[in-house]
């Protein structure tokens, strides 16, 4: 075998792969967007824009994104610098934080709708403990803060262990001098986290980040189990496209539209945590 | 060294701060098990028990709901096809991208830089919305609607995992190994089988069993490609509306169990796995 051309042999099956099943459904994709019948439109994006449900399912959307990615990104923080100074129990303690990483999104949506329907367990401790009369019905149209409180919850409970997973790995390659000499020099524990950890972290972040806004914008399941049609989201809409209204040039559009907003969010983290040339560990 | 800042700080405050420490661990694994706990709990009721309130807060042991699910029209047959295609998904993962991550792994070639980011853009990416055009292209082709068709949607989705997962866990032996084995006879080929295959063998097994949870856990894309034939999550979705809770309980028991049992299994190459796959 020639050693030369192994290499591409070797990539071959995957490239052939991905060239069929992903950028050609993205062609295809952008192409039922942007034609109706025949010939270029914008008007499929008209259509699904001015839908009265487009603004609202479209701000829940970012909404969830902007509260639960931040909390996550703290909690993963937390849980990876408490693992990594840990000595005993490291291994059962990180198993049991990354258990819910496999766990699916709608499985996730039904283990938190046992806490929060109306005969669930949330409404059994209040009036167990007194603190309510009779069991209240969370989620209903009357309590639009609950049904995204109880969707964060879920979304925050099921999908912060694959950034704490992507975290840890990356703290465990900064090298442990950096903390001496960092001590040496009197750096308190915060000073040392923020300084040294932070920086270092910062492939991860990376990494982290994109991979969780990206599944952000992709909140699906969770929703459904949850809010069902009290709490649109831009997926959510896209299914009903596809299987309700029957119109999958809408669905294509919409679908363009969060491809947009992934992209452009992708971009913009690989900006703002973009690691200097030559500074790698 | 440590000493020293030992004893700097007070013995009080350090005892409060190893409580604090203590206690956040505790809250944080509690966070984690009590809501699987309370799942739990719904599956082993029977099904007034699930319905009624207050709910009891220990587990009855009564196989009531877990029964309605499995005499529960269609649901069996869903659980069925959810295993066909994560197990179509695990095989075609791995078969298809652990070759490329060998190559990643042992040459530098041109166009490799190219690869890798055309991996990773499939990353930063929201492929179950690939399923949509699909579902036009595959009533053309004959694989509308069946096992095949959507494992070949998850494979896409588990695909740079498998690639950058067998990357570094290729460059985690030795390319000596390898050498060694050729001037000992071996050809290419057999110095793979002979002396790789067996030492990556666990770990290829981790990343395989991570296909299989992409695939098992998916819900948008097997929600649009499937109708008749329903994986185990696009029939629960299907079914939320109207169905009692004691059958989503149920379903969801049924979708985590895997999930815990895999995580486990797979725990030891988890961080592994990631360390070196997110640069």
């Amino acid at each position: 075998m020639n050693a030369r051309l192994l290499p591409y042999l070797l990539i071959l099956p995957v490239t052939l792969f991905l060239c069929v099943f992903f950028l050609y459904p993205f062609l295809l994709v952008s192409k039922q967007a942007f034609t109706q019948g025949a010939g270029f439109t914008l008007e499929n994006f008209r259509d699904v824009a001015s839908h009265w449900k487009f603004p609202i399912s479209l701000k829940n959307t970012l909404l969830l994104a902007a509260v639960v990615v931040p909390v996550q990104l703290a909690l993963a923080l937390l849980m990876a610098t408490m693992v990594n100074r840990m000595e005993k129990g490291r291994d059962l303690v990180l198993y049991v934080w990354t258990i819910p990483l496999g766990i699916s999104d709608l499985a996730a949506g039904i283990i938190w709708l046992a806490i929060f329907e109306q005969s669930g367990f949330l409404n059994s401790m209040m009036t167990g403990l007194g603190l309510a009369e009779q069991p209240m019905n969370f989620l209903s149209y009357q309590s639009p803060l609950m049904v995204f409180t109880a969707i964060a919850l879920a979304e925050i409970w099921r999908a912060t262990a694959i950034m704490l997973v992507i975290l840890v790995a990356g703290i465990g390659l900064i090298p442990k001098e950096y903390y001496e000499a960092a001590e040496v020099f009197g750096a308190s524990p915060w000073q040392r986290f923020l300084r040294v950890t932070l920086p270092l972290l910062r492939p991860s972040l990376q990494t982290a980040l994109i991979l969780r806004v990206v599944l952000a914008f992709e909140v699906f399941a969770v929703v459904a189990a949850l809010g069902g049609t009290l709490f649109p989201v831009l997926m959510g809409e896209i299914y009903s496209y596809q299987f309700d209204l029957q119109n999958s040039n809408g669905a294509a559009a919409l679908a363009l539209v969060v491809l947009g907003i992934s992209i452009a969010f992708t971009l913009v983290i690989l900006r703002v945590l973009r690691v200097p040339k030559g500074a790698t560990i | 060294m440590t000493d020293v800042t030992a004893d700097a700080v007070a013995p009080d405050a350090r005892r409060a701060g190893r409580i604090v420490y203590g206690a956040t661990v505790v809250f944080l694994c509690a966070w984690v098990l009590v809501p699987l706990y309370f799942l739990l709990i719904n599956t082993l009721s029977s099904p007034q028990a699930v319905n009624a309130f207050p709910k009891s807060f220990i587990p009855a042991f009564d196989l009531g709901s877990l029964t309605f699910f499995a005499n529960f029209s269609g649901m069996l047959n869903a659980l069925k096809n959810s295993v066909i295609v994560a197990a179509m998904t695990m095989v075609m993962s791995i078969v298809i991208g652990a070759p490329a991550g060998y190559a990643l792994s042992r040459f530098d070639f041109r166009g490799k830089e190219l690869f890798r980011l055309l991996i990773l853009l499939t990353r930063a990416f929201p492929l179950p919305l690939l399923a949509l055009p699909l579902a036009v292209l595959f009533i053309r082709t004959g694989l509308d609607d069946t096992a095949f068709g959507l494992a070949l949607v998850h494979t896409t989705l588990a695909i740079p995992f498998a690639v950058l997962i067998t990357y570094s866990l290729f460059s985690g032996i030795p390319i000596e190994l390898e050498e060694a084995a050729w001037t000992l006879g071996c050809t290419r080929l057999t110095a793979f089988t002979k002396v790789v295959l067996p030492l990556i063998l666990p770990g290829i097994t981790a990343s395989a069993i991570f296909a299989f949870v992409i695939s098992w856990n998916e819900v948008f894309a097997a929600a649009v490609l499937t109708i008749e034939n329903r994986t185990l999550t696009a029939f629960l979705l299907q079914t939320l509306g109207e169905a009692p809770l004691h059958l989503k309980f149920a379903g969801g028991f049924i979708l985590v169990v895997p999930a815990l049992i895999f995580i486990f299994a797979v725990r030891k190459y988890l961080f592994a796995m990631w360390g070196i796959a997110n640069r």
